[in-house]
């Protein structure tokens, strides 16, 4: 295990309201972290602050054994670097269908050029076929994503995350609007990712949590309150009262 | 190889059945027309009307264009009309120089003294600039002698334009209703510099004469027009085929997915304004040829054809033909062009009120405005939506 993202010393301001304060968390390659935290704690802050979507007023963000620093790269070249990211909102393009969906997403290059002279192969195909089927969408690669429901755009999204197969996963409450059934697919899918990857997954449902069966960071105010195993931070005084005691 | 597997093309085209129904209609237009025109035979069309199709065809092709940047990649240009009036002014350039030296050799050759190469430049300068008080040749009409490179200039200056514009503009991320406004500042300022008389381009004179051809002066206009009626049909022809496989694959999808949400397509790993120029650009390009067209059978080009209102108009007629299916595109722009020109060119009655004449030279804006204030309520997927009912899909 090699740490793959190191986070540290990082502050976010928003019109004088600290949502990041002094925040450090260290992610491994491969490893399954769940981040928790009361509602505003910045959890979905640091995911922006990582995919580039929001600058830090201080701090460093440092990636892979190169030791490249993520401040000031664009989102696309750091999402080109291996960093995926699943969005809190469900976040498809409800105009094309499934298929177009995660043809997009699927690892190939980026470029506007070899896009436009990108054939579509027999192994595209496949890998599409083999993701539609872990997200249970293999029948509906045809239909517009529009029409899917809630959970089944939380999956067709996770699959976009893993057609992109990045290095490193960011998942922003993927079970929300999903059923118990659904939500155990999707830590399966989920623990299996993580296997040879790092993937770093906010979640709530505690029983979700708990199922994932790992390392367990909590966020209070912008910084980190506990980190361990779910039994330690949830006997963790602290955690009980801003957070499980509510 | 035993699987029977279709080759990408027919694969494209049997995907796409709408580009051939297109591509057939036109044929069976440019057939009929072709077979109706005076040049031709039966003489049941006019040769202005057949410039007047000839043009509207030019005029379908920049609104694919409009098509592709606005109702594909979501970005509302109001500046592509710029790019059409530049294609005019340099294909212009060379048909107004070439036909002027014509004349220049021709009158001086009953001189005495064969003319030094020297007084015909001078003597052609005198003929083009005059009208604007000069008598030499502006720098920028050192190519004008050069078919070859005036073509080239016809691909290259709008080209450049859009690259550089579109790279300052895309890379500050300048988006939505302020990118329209900077394309609208764009075709302006352009617009304006070329009304005054001193930038070489002949101030607010324009080109003019541009319907002969030099070369072919030998030929009547009726077969020129038809020709060029022909080159329109093809260029449109070949445009269209361009961009429907441009929007076809995964191309399409990703700008379809800026259009939607383009910063969503950021985290997949695609850069937008590289996405952006590349669209903005080709289809600048487009325009450019289509203007090259359109002024020769137009047989004259001025600053006023770059005005802000023209670009305005081209997102009408998309808008009205339905963004979003290059069909609209093509539908808005014919429908729409032809009614202006019938409603301002008089082909209209007027309509006696008793009380008040309407008089459709005055009040086609008006008539305009209102039925596209319609469409946007009542209809906003545009008169090609109507297609759309009719093969719905799943
Ligand atoms: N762009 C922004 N501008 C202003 N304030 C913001 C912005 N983004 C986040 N905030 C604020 O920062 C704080 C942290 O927000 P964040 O979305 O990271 O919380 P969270 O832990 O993801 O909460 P939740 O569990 O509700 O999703 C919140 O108080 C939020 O209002
Ligand atoms: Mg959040």
């Amino acid at each position: 295990m090699t740490t793959l993202l190191e986070v540290s010393g990082v502050s976010v301001t928003f019109d004088g309201f600290r949502a990041i304060n002094n925040l450090s968390i260290q992610i491994a390659e491969p490893e399954l972290r769940a981040v928790i935290g009361p509602n505003g704690a910045g959890k979905t802050t640091f995911m922006d602050i990582v995919t580039g979507k929001t600058s830090p007023d201080e701090g460093r963000v440092i990636w892979g054994e190169k030791n490249i620093s993520l401040l000031g790269m664009s989102e696309s070249a750091i999402a080109r670097a291996g960093i995926g990211r699943k969005f809190q909102k469900p976040t498809v393009f409800e105009e094309q269908t499934v298929r177009e969906n995660l043809a997009m997403a699927l690892k190939n290059k980026r470029g506007p050029f070899d896009v436009l002279l990108y054939r579509r192969s027999t192994e595209g195909a496949a890998r599409i076929a083999e993701l539609a089927e872990e997200i249970g969408l293999a029948d509906d690669l045809p239909r517009r994503a529009g029409n899917l429901s809630h959970g089944q755009k939380q999956w067709l999204e996770i699959g976009m995350l893993l057609a992109q197969d990045p290095r490193l996963l960011l998942v922003d409450e993927p079970a929300a609007g999903m059923t118990p059934a659904e939500r155990e697919h999707t830590t399966d899918i989920l623990k299996r990712a993580a296997q040879t990857r790092a993937v770093v997954v906010i979640e709530h449902d505690m029983e979700f949590v708990r199922r994932l069966g790992c390392k367990v960071t909590v966020l209070h105010e912008g910084s980190v309150l506990a980190e361990g195993s779910l039994d330690h931070v949830t006997q963790n005084r602290e955690v009980i009262d801003v957070y499980l005691g509510r | 190889m035993s699987k029977p597997d279709m080759t990408p093309r027919r694969r494209f085209l049997a995907e796409n059945p709408s580009v051939m129904w297109f591509l057939g209609l036109l044929g069976l237009f440019t057939l009929g027309v072709t077979v109706l025109a005076e040049g031709f035979g039966l003489a049941l069309l006019s040769t202005s009307m057949v410039k007047i199709l000839g043009m509207t065809l030019c005029l379908c092709l920049i609104a694919v264009a409009m098509d592709v940047v606005w109702g594909y990649c979501g970005i509302l240009s109001l500046g592509h009309f710029a790019f059409f009036g530049l294609g005019g002014y340099a294909i212009g350039m060379w048909l107004m120089y070439a036909r002027t030296e014509g004349i220049v050799v021709d009158s001086l050759a009953g001189a005495p003294i064969p003319p030094t190469q020297e007084e015909i430049n001078d003597a052609i300068a005198t003929q083009i600039f005059g009208v604007v008080g000069s008598n030499e040749l502006p720098a920028l009409w050192a190519f004008a002698d050069s078919l070859f490179m005036q073509l080239l200039f016809v691909v290259l200056v709008p080209g450049l334009l859009a690259l550089i514009f579109g790279w300052l503009a895309f890379r500050s991320r300048v988006t939505g209703v302020y990118l329209s406004i900077l394309t609208q500042a764009m075709t302006l300022a352009l617009s304006l510099y070329l009304f005054q008389n001193d930038t070489g381009l002949r101030g607010n004179n324009g080109l003019s004469g541009l319907q002969n051809i030099p070369g072919l002066l030998h030929l009547p206009q009726s077969t020129l027009a038809l020709w060029f009626f022909w080159a329109s049909a093809a260029a449109l022809g070949l445009g269209y085929l361009f961009f429907a496989w441009l929007i076809s694959g995964k191309f399409g999808s990703v700008i379809r997915g800026i259009r939607d949400n383009e910063s969503r397509v950021r985290f997949l790993g695609y850069h937008v304004e590289s996405y952006k120029l590349v669209v903005f650009t080709l289809t600048a390009v487009v325009s450019g040829l289509a203007g090259a067209l359109y002024y020769p059978q137009a047989g004259i080009i001025n600053p006023a054809e770059i005005a802000p209102i023209a670009s305005i108009y081209l997102a009408v007629w998309v808008a009205i033909g339905g963004r979003g299916r290059l069909y609209g595109a093509v539908i808005g722009a014919a429908v729409v062009s032809l009614a202006s020109s019938w409603f301002t060119g008089g082909g209209a009655p007027d309509v006696n009120l008793g009380f008040y004449t309407i008089n459709w030279t005055d009040w086609w804006l008006v008539l305009l405005g209102l039925g596209f204030v319609a469409v946007t309520l009542f209809f906003p997927r545009g008169i090609g939506g109507l297609f759309d009912m009719l093969v719905r899909k799943p």
